[in-house]
């Protein structure tokens, strides 16, 4: 692919970061402009419509549906409380009786005189966006919600599990290639988020939402454990709305993955800050990965914008990202114009890699390596 | 803009999949359209980048790249061609972004239900649920539904003409009730088709006109026993290009570039093997497999269609491929031992970094074993929808008691399947076409004789939306540089022990000498075939085996050329079944593989 672009996760120690927090429908705005706010602020408000009960009333008294509009007590509108009566009427020469009552408390929405189908809307149900982030608010969206602005440490990682969450980061691992196990967890990780090395077992996730951790950030996991945790097979990358009292980002993958040291040097230099957690992931639409950021203000951030960057060039530093070599950080040293035959006879543009771990060479396909951004 | 086919000289047609932008190039030559070259590159329509035609121009910069021509005037296509830059028509199709996403509705979901969701699938959308009176979930259940989704589009139905009002009514209520809201942007009204009983469609008007963007279109079940789908599958066209297409990033400035519609991906693919299949008159059955979904396209005794599987494909929804069909599935495809966890992770790993593609040949045996079981998913979800209309009151025979048919039976009929085309990056591009025939052939176990292709590049969603402005184009260049035949195979129905004889073949191409086989049950036998031309096979199978004509019955038949050869595949069928014993099954495996030439070396 001539213009091909290789995506890169993102790993930058100072980025102007923005993020909108939008309501899922209109409401009420809480910040104004400028306002300094915490992960935990209150950004915005609203109510989602209530649940909708429908009754069939034609059926409930034995009414043409014609006649049901005529059959209510209470007007469209109102309010009523579970087991009052809403609607009643005659039959049999207008000698019975029959009423029906409301199956919850709300407000009667509709009648339709067509199908007798009364429509019964509980209570609104109240929602909150919070900040996420330290930092200022950057913009306003009327009615909607407000950008937070900050700048901040920032990576991304390739999959995460849970939604958002915040806290002091702390790094329970020596090095980016040591497993993090149960027994480097404790009462001090409480609220916080762990970084460990390349790999976190599912007993490890288990100590740590016991503890009370509020996210865990390791190389890999096993997709077996991932089941268990889950309870079920995840068919489709769409993650962020799992409750497990925890959140989970992997930097690397599934496996047995060391952190990528430019990663993990980020995230210990900022060892006891404060950080942000989403591991929200949509790997089909949209394509979002989970993050963490460290929100501060040492010097300048550059804005973290969308630009595209060159592509594969000799010298780039890269990652391979799938078998044989997955996992292997190494440098371009040669990028053959002309299409090579792999091992399974397919035939591929590709790169000539030099690993910077023991100066092996090999060839990769293109389509295998990820860019390192420096 | 009038389009005349007899003034295009060269033809730009791109498909934007929801992993890859695919471009082609086609140019009259001596008369005669041909494929020039081909270009791809990401497709963009998601952050960081989020507008299509930036993946759109650098496909379009390698076609230009590589046929040294220019196309592009900074960025923008220029149409019609002067000298040698530009094209004379460019075209093009979508599935990005994941595809025309639907909701549909009918009163009972064995009948106006179902008659909805071929409606919807054959115009190329995903159906992400159906909605039915009797589909057990109480109304406030489906009201939350609807509102969760956040389709692109709904189509409603329900009842015949002159039938039940007041029920397609309450379909309404609840709609309305739930309110729910389009999947891309907040700006627009969601688009809902009404198609049901159209007594009722004024009401429905009253009920949904002032909340919706409703169109109203004749019933697509206006009877019980007739189905008449095309004018619900034109407004959902129309309708995606109009609202949902419109609100995608970067499909203004798309549309704006073509003079023809564009088109959702699975609806061209459809349209070609239609085509195909009428101008063959026979039974067709087209797969395309893609990173994110499955289409199955068939048209058996002139009925088409399409289902869509949307959660089984190779790269976005390979976990899925793996949550569905289960390990174990996976791994009877698979000559050598593996180890559970690390399968697990590779697998989860492609899911996570979708465009990655296997490097050794262990990791393309474990992604073809993956095809597999996706195909074979997909087919049976094909073959559940792919029925005559249910609810049917028919005349019985004591024939039709005796062969326990009903009305309602799937038209899927492997004995009567005459050709079988794949497409879609793992067949497409399988290193060899080999490969190809025997996923294809593993999934979906068509019997007696089937003729087997690919699309070469998979270009036939391209040829499908220019087959509705040139026809002889699209036509020409299907079958001299997209269709590549791979031969035929022949599947003895029946079952016996290992090693005993099952079949024995003849086969006879022109210019060469004669091709005699026996063949024992549980053996596959690859036959040469000429490239082109015809060849004359006699097969006998023996007592218990059926080739179509009755046990035991000799079948004489024409086969068509072929790259891979006429396979005969003595594997049995109904039941077809693996060896249980693993060190007996990767023996068999291995032994098959090297029977059908499908590997540089054993794995």
């Amino acid at each position: 692919m001539a213009h091909a672009y290789t995506p890169g996760l993102r790993v930058s120690e100072l980025v102007r970061v923005r993020r909108e927090r939008r309501l899922p429908l209109k409401g009420e705005v809480k910040v104004k402009a400028g306002e300094p706010v915490e992960p935990a602020s209150v950004v915005a408000c609203t109510e989602l419509p209530g649940n909708v009960q429908t009754l069939n009333l034609a059926a409930k008294l034995s009414l043409d549906p014609a006649r049901v509009p005529e059959s209510l007590t209470r007007p469209i509108g109102s309010r009523v409380h579970r087991g009052d009566v809403i609607a009643q009427g005659r039959s049999l020469f207008g000698l019975l009786s029959q009423s029906a009552h409301a199956p919850a408390d709300g407000t009667l929405e509709s009648v339709s005189a067509i199908t007798g189908q009364m429509i019964l809307r509980e209570p609104p149900i109240p929602v909150e966006i919070h900040a996420y982030m330290r930092g200022v608010i950057a913009e306003v969206l009327p009615g909607e919600g407000a950008v937070v602005e900050t700048e901040a440490a920032f990576m991304q990682g390739i999959f995460g599990i849970g939604g958002e969450t915040f806290g002091p980061l702390s790094v329970a691992t020596g090095s980016p290639d040591e497993e993090l196990t149960p027994d480097r967890l404790g009462e001090a990780h409480r609220g916080r988020v762990i970084v460990g090395g390349c790999y976190a077992s599912h007993a490890t996730l288990m100590r740590a939402r016991e503890l009370g951790v509020a996210a865990v950030v390791v190389g890999g996991f096993d997709d077996h454990d991932l089941r268990q945790l889950l309870g079920r097979d995840l068919g489709v990358a769409i993650t962020g709305s799992e409750e497990l009292g925890l959140t989970l980002v992997l930097t690397e993958g599934f496996g047995r993955i060391p952190m990528a040291e430019r990663t993990w040097r980020l995230l210990v230099s900022h060892d006891g800050e404060q950080a942000s957690v989403s591991g929200a992931t949509q790997i089909r639409a949209g394509v979002l990965r989970p993050e963490v950021l460290v929100p501060h203000a040492r010097r300048p951030a550059v804005a973290a914008s969308a630009a595209a960057h060159p592509g594969l060039e000799l010298g780039s530093l890269l990652r391979v990202i799938r078998e044989p070599f997955f996992g292997r950080i190494g440098h371009v040293i040669e990028l053959p114009p002309e299409l090579q035959s792999l091992e399974t006879e397919a035939q591929v543009r590709v790169a000539c890699v030099e690993f910077c771990d023991d100066g092996s060479r090999a060839m990769v396909p293109r389509a295998n390596v990820e860019l390192i951004e420096v | 803009m009038e389009i005349r086919p007899e003034s295009i000289r060269s033809i730009l047609a791109t498909d934007c999949g929801s992993t890859t932008t695919k471009a082609i190039l086609i140019e009259r030559r001596d008369g005669q359209y041909r494929l020039v070259v081909r270009g791809e590159a990401p497709t963009t329509v998601e952050a960081p980048f989020e507008d299509v035609t930036r993946g759109v121009l650098n496909a379009v910069r390698e076609v230009e790249e590589l046929a040294h021509r220019r196309i592009l005037d900074g960025e923008r296509i220029v149409t019609p061609q002067t000298g040698d830059q530009g094209v004379d028509l460019y075209v093009s199709t979508s599935s990005a972004g994941g595809g025309l996403q639907m909701m549909v509705s009918g009163l009972v979901l064995q009948m106006t239900g179902e008659s909805a969701q071929r409606a919807a699938l054959g115009a190329g959308a995903i159906v992400m649920d159906v909605i039915a009176l009797n589909d057990g979930r109480r109304p406030h259940e489906k009201i939350r539904r609807l509102r969760q989704l956040r389709p692109d589009m709904i189509l409603l139905s329900g009842g015949t003409d002159g039938g039940d009002v007041k029920r397609v009514i309450e379909m309404a209520e609840t709609l309305a009730a739930a309110d729910p809201k389009p999947r891309l942007g907040a700006g627009y009204e969601l688009p809902v088709i009404y198609a049901g009983n159209r007594d009722a469609a004024a009401m429905v008007r009253e009920c949904l006109g002032s909340r919706t963007a409703l169109s109203v279109v004749p019933n697509l079940r206006p009877t019980l026993e007739t189905e008449n789908l095309r004018p619900a599958r034109d407004a959902i066209h129309e309708l995606f290009m109009e609202h949902v297409m419109a609100h995608a990033p970067g499909y203004k400035k798309l549309m704006s570039w073509s003079p023809v519609p564009i088109m959702p991906t699975p609806g061209a693919v459809g349209i070609i093997v239609e085509k195909i299949a009428r101008r063959d008159r026979l039974a067709v059955v087209g797969v395309d497999i893609g990173g994110a979904t499955t289409d199955v396209f068939s048209v058996f005794q002139e009925v088409f269609n399409r289902t869509v599987s949307a959660n089984l494909g190779m790269s976005y929804s390979v976990s899925n491929v793996m949550a569905e069909a289960g390990l174990e599935n996976i791994l009877r495809w698979v000559p050598f031992e593996v180890d559970e966890v690390g399968l697990r992770n590779r697998i989860k790993n492609k899911m996570v970094r979708p465009t990655t593609i296997p490097q050794s040949l262990e990791d393309l045996v474990i992604e073809q074993a993956i095809a597999r079981e996706a195909l074979r998913l997909a087919f049976e979800q094909h073959k559940a929808l792919a029925t005559g209309l249910k609810g049917i009151q028919t005349e019985r025979t004591i024939s039709d008691i005796m062969s326990q048919t009903e009305s309602g039976a799937t038209l899927v009929n492997l004995l009567e399947l005459g050709l079988l085309v794949g497409s879609g990056g793992v067949l497409s591009h399988a290193p060899r076409r080999a490969q190809a025939a025997f996923m294809m052939l593993d999934a979906f176990l068509p019997e007696g004789l089937t003729h087997l292709a690919v699309d070469s590049i998979f270009m036939a969603p391209q040829l499908g939306v220019l087959s509705t402005v040139h026809e002889a184009a699209a036509t020409e260049v299907f079958e001299r540089d997209c269709l590549i035949r791979l031969g035929a195979a022949l599947a003895p129905i029946g079952t016996a022990r290992s090693g005993h004889a099952c079949v024995g073949v003849e086969l006879v191409s022109p210019g060469r000498a004669p091709e005699r086989r026996q063949v024992a049950f549980g053996d596959v036998a690859l036959l040469p075939l000429p490239k082109e031309g015809v060849s004359r096979l006699t097969a006998h199978p023996e007592r218990g085996f059926d080739l179509g004509l009755g046990k035991g019955k000799p079948l004489t038949a024409e086969v068509l050329g072929g790259v891979v050869g006429l396979i005969v595949d003595a594997r049995g069928r109904r039941p077809f079944q693996l060896p249980g014993r693993m060190s007996e099954r990767i023996g068999k495996l291995r032994a098959w593989n090297q029977a059908m030439g499908l590997y540089a070396r054993e794995v």
